[in-house]
């Protein structure tokens, strides 16, 4: 594929307005433009899956290969998810077009294009909705909204279903609670029918069917990886950590994104579960088989999730652990919170999770046997069992961000900050409109992530990065913290490109900096082999 | 086309009762008929949409958290804007359908150079749907005068907080005004954002100007048009008690007013206007967060093909003892 090139921070942000096309909506056929979407599947990752209508397809090409009957493919779909779900009939019912969620999405803010607007981009499925499933859109046709399924309509639903990542914002805004996500999701659950995924999206998800992550690290890649990360916490503390995998009998089962294992700054992240971890002498073990605590699968197919999310329990009753803690990541924790004991429940073999530090017991998952490490270590902190020094993250000047998932699909807000005001000494919020459940996506969720999709990430990215600038520049933040895989890998893209100079951070990465180790050697650097505050000249 | 449309509807409704009753004296057709059918529509068509959606499940916990979950006692939930017992959810759900709690939240998202983005509180909507359902309502239950024989103490009251400003005679109701001007705010809200108008269908608008002609029309007869009264509730509890009947000279002004009012009711079950019913369906404001507490039980589940840890270490066998990881088959 040819490379994409991205405009510059401020052509884009020169010629963003927020203005309406000549025509209508309906009339305005969507363009396919490089930059704002992702490469197709690859037809060899979504036979592995046993996906229907598997094939290589382009779709910047204009012929998508679909199958002869794809338009009885996409009704017999889309009546059986109205038959499954409440959500969708009511949601493709009873939205009034109040133009509430108009301005809250970041694609939208990004962009200016009136199709993301939430409502818009639900529209663009209502009107299809109407047509062939509503008696007055049977009748009037385009007086109801409605509008027949042509090979245009169908590409304009896939660019733009792919355009959304199903963070919720507008879904808080909404006088009814209709949830784009939602709608998103039973958009990609069609498009997925006709073999109409995404490269990014379905070479992951093969992966970690497969290979149980989706990185595809296969169980040595993943010990090396841990390993490589022993050694460079033994050069800057002095110790030397044994992390266990697969280990039959541990306590807890560990569960995090693989992109904590591989690549920066998330490894950082990863670093400081371990040395956490060790500290508090925790019997605990990593698998190679559940070696995935995201899931892309989500982002293609319900069923799909449910096949990769499965290996958690599955190897939870393997391994004979009594509980799960699982590590910073966003919409796994919203599998984790919202779907996953549904699926794959109930978790009957484990044990209500219990802090064998604390004594504390997690009465608030005691179905789903899973804890948020950020719950875990919120409590440790609270209850005096960590020695913290928070001066040795005194070269930042940090700010949160709320992962959409976790703030608005489960509620963990105030224990990641509890955290950061006691391993941190300088922390700032961004502005309340931007923070909490008003919180903006990083822009690249639900697998658009892809470096082909850039120009639309950064348009996505628009809404977080500007909150980033205001306290940067208000309070001279330097750092960006989250509790999402995603976010790490791609809100340090959002920085470089809007607002330079500010970097990206696990929570878990400041805790490690802080986390005051048994017989550690005096701390030359923090995590990243960087010079400690005081310790420049050395 | 979008506006006209649905303009020409409206009107065209009013043309049709004015001649159908003025004209042809189709008293009984439009005074009688049409409002029991159109009450039946309104009745089974409520009904069937909403079973209709009660027929498909809810395979999924999916509340909107709008706050702090339920977490350490030391930590504050937010109990209302992410409940997780049952009446943290009816606290919920009273705020969204009496005090419209989201739209409450409304911001508007603006844009300078630089590029700048900030996001002011923008109540305009909100204070207006209120305006328009509260006022729609008092005044849906101030008719209740016309269906029974005996106003009732409670209408009697409404009435008098009603009309509290003593002004003209018949005394002026509040509501009629406010009514009057939500829904012009409201059709002018959709004509004047550029973004708000592009989204707007004929669906949208026929529902406001419908609603218009019939507050329109009630404030005529109530303050410009008089009708005869004392005919009109006659009619009006011959049709409540199954008994219709067509009094003589009531004015034209009414059999419009009830036509349209008929047309709302017969268009309410095939249109957006069955918010009213979905509002309290919708899975992100009716349920509880607590299902990593409570496991939620998904009707159709069913079995899926996965990728056992067998087969995995059947293809990793190999790898994985190499690596020293612990294997189940040698």
């Amino acid at each position: 594929m040819a490379k994409v090139n991205t405009p510059k921070p401020a052509e884009l942000a020169e010629a963003l307005e927020y203005t309406t096309p000549q025509t209508e909506w309906m009339e305005t056929p969507a363009v396919i433009k490089p930059g704002t979407f992702c490469w197709g599947a690859k037809g060899k990752n979504l036979g592995i899956v046993e996906f229907p209508n598997a094939r290589d397809w382009n779709p910047s090409e204009e012929d998508w290969k679909l199958p002869e009957n794809w338009q009885e493919i996409f009704f017999t779909g889309m009546k059986n998810l109205l038959d499954k779900y409440r959500s969708f009939k009511v949601f493709m019912d009873i939205c009034v077009r109040c133009g509430a969620c108009a301005d809250k999405c970041h694609f939208f803010i990004g962009s200016g294009d009136p199709k993301n607007m939430p409502v818009l981009r639900a529209e663009l499925l209502r009107s299809v909705y109407r047509n062939d499933f509503t008696l007055a859109g049977k009748i009037l046709g385009k007086i109801a909204g409605a509008r027949p399924l042509t090979v245009d309509v169908l590409k304009e639903l896939w660019y733009y279903f792919y355009q959304c990542t199903e963070c919720r914002r507008c879904s808080l805004f909404c006088p009814y609670g209709i949830d784009t996500a939602e709608i998103t999701m039973m958009g990609r659950e069609l498009t997925n029918l006709l073999g109409l995924n995404t490269d990014w999206i379905s070479g992951p998800v093969a992966n970690c069917y497969m290979k149980g992550n989706h990185l595809g690290l296969e169980p040595h890649a993943i010990m090396n990886s841990i390993e490589g990360m022993v050694d460079d916490i033994e050069t800057i503390t002095g110790i030397r950590i044994n992390p266990s995998f697969n280990r039959k009998g541990a306590e807890i089962l560990f569960v995090t994104p693989s992109g904590d294992l591989f690549a920066d700054p998330g490894t950082y992240t990863a670093m400081g579960y371990m040395m956490l971890f060790h500290e508090l002498g925790l019997d605990y073990t990593w698998s190679t088989y559940a070696s995935e605590g995201g899931n892309f699968g989500f982002f293609s197919s319900n069923e799909m999730a449910k096949r990769l999310n499965s290996k958690i329990y599955a190897e939870a009753k393997r391994l004979g652990v009594k509980y799960i803690i699982g590590g910073e990541c966003g919409h796994m924790w919203r599998v984790l919170t919202q779907y996953m004991d549904t699926w794959n429940g109930p978790a009957d073999f484990m044990e209500v999770p219990v802090s064998p530090i604390t004594g504390t017991r997690f009465e608030n998952s005691k179905s789903t046997k899973m804890i948020h490490i950020t719950e875990f270590t919120a409590d440790l902190i609270k209850n005096n069992k960590l020695k913290l020094d928070p001066s040795r993250n005194d070269d930042l000047v940090i700010t949160y961000h709320d992962s959409c998932n976790t703030a608005r699909g489960m509620g963990l807000m105030d224990e990641p900050r509890y955290i950061i005001n006691n391993v941190c000494n300088n922390f700032h919020e961004m502005p309340e409109n931007t923070i909490r459940e008003q919180t903006f996506c990083c822009g690249s969720g639900t697998g658009l992530n892809a470096s082909e999709n850039m120009e639309l990430r950064m348009r996505g990215g628009l809404p977080r990065a500007n909150a980033v600038k205001f306290v940067k520049e208000k309070h001279g933040v330097n750092m960006l913290a989250n509790i999402c895989a995603i976010d790490r890998a791609t809100l340090s893209a959002s920085m470089d490109y809007w607002v330079p100079g500010v970097k990206v951070t696990g929570v878990h990465e400041l805790v490690a900096n802080a986390l005051i180790m048994t017989g550690e050697k005096e701390r030359e650097t923090n995590l990243r082999g960087d010079a400690l505050p005081g310790k420049e000249g050395n | 086309m979008k506006i006209v449309l649905p303009l020409v509807a409206v009107i065209m409704l009013v043309v049709l009762a004015f001649a159908g009753v003025q004209v042809a004296g189709m008293q009984f057709l439009f005074g009688v008929l049409i409002p029991y059918l159109a009450i039946a529509f309104f009745i089974a068509g409520f009904i069937y949409r909403v079973i209709k959606w009660g027929m498909s499940p809810v395979p999924f916990c999916i509340p909107t958290t709008a706050g702090q979950m339920k977490s350490f006692p030391w930590i504050k939930q937010n109990k209302l804007d992410n409940p997780s017992s049952t009446m943290g959810v009816v606290g919920r759900m009273a705020l969204e359908v009496l005090v419209f709690r989201s739209l409450f939240r409304n911001t508007k998202t603006e844009l300078r150079e630089g590029p700048q983005l900030s996001y002011g509180s923008e109540k305009f909507l909100w204070i207006a749907g209120l305006a328009f359902h509260w006022s729609f309502l008092i005044i849906f239950i101030r008719h209740f005068r016309f269906f029974m024989l005996e106003t009732p103490f409670v209408i009697q009251m409404i009435e008098g907080l009603d009309s509290f400003l003593q002004i003209g005679a018949p005394l002026l109701y509040l509501t009629d005004v406010v009514l009057l001007g939500a829904v012009t705010f409201l059709v002018f809200r959709r004509l004047a954002m550029p973004l708000i108008k592009y989204i707007s269908l004929p669906a949208d608008y026929f529902p406001l100007f419908l609603i218009l002609g019939i507050a329109t029309s009630g404030i005529l007869m109530r303050y410009f048009m008089k009708v005869h009264i004392v005919g009109v509730k006659e009619m009006v509890l011959g049709l409540v008690s199954f008994n219709p009947v067509v009094p003589e000279g009531i004015g034209v002004i009414f059999y419009i007013h009830l036509f349209l009012v008929s047309t709302l009711l017969a268009y309410f079950p095939l249109s957006k206007l069955m918010h009213m019913g979905g509002v309290f369906m919708s899975p992100t404001r009716n349920m509880a967060n607590n299902s990593r507490e409570v496991r939620h039980v998904n009707p159709w589940n069913y079995p899926v093909h996965v990728h056992t840890y067998d087969e995995y270490e059947d293809e990793f066998r190999e790898k994985m003892k190499k690596a020293g990881l612990p294997v189940e088959k040698e």
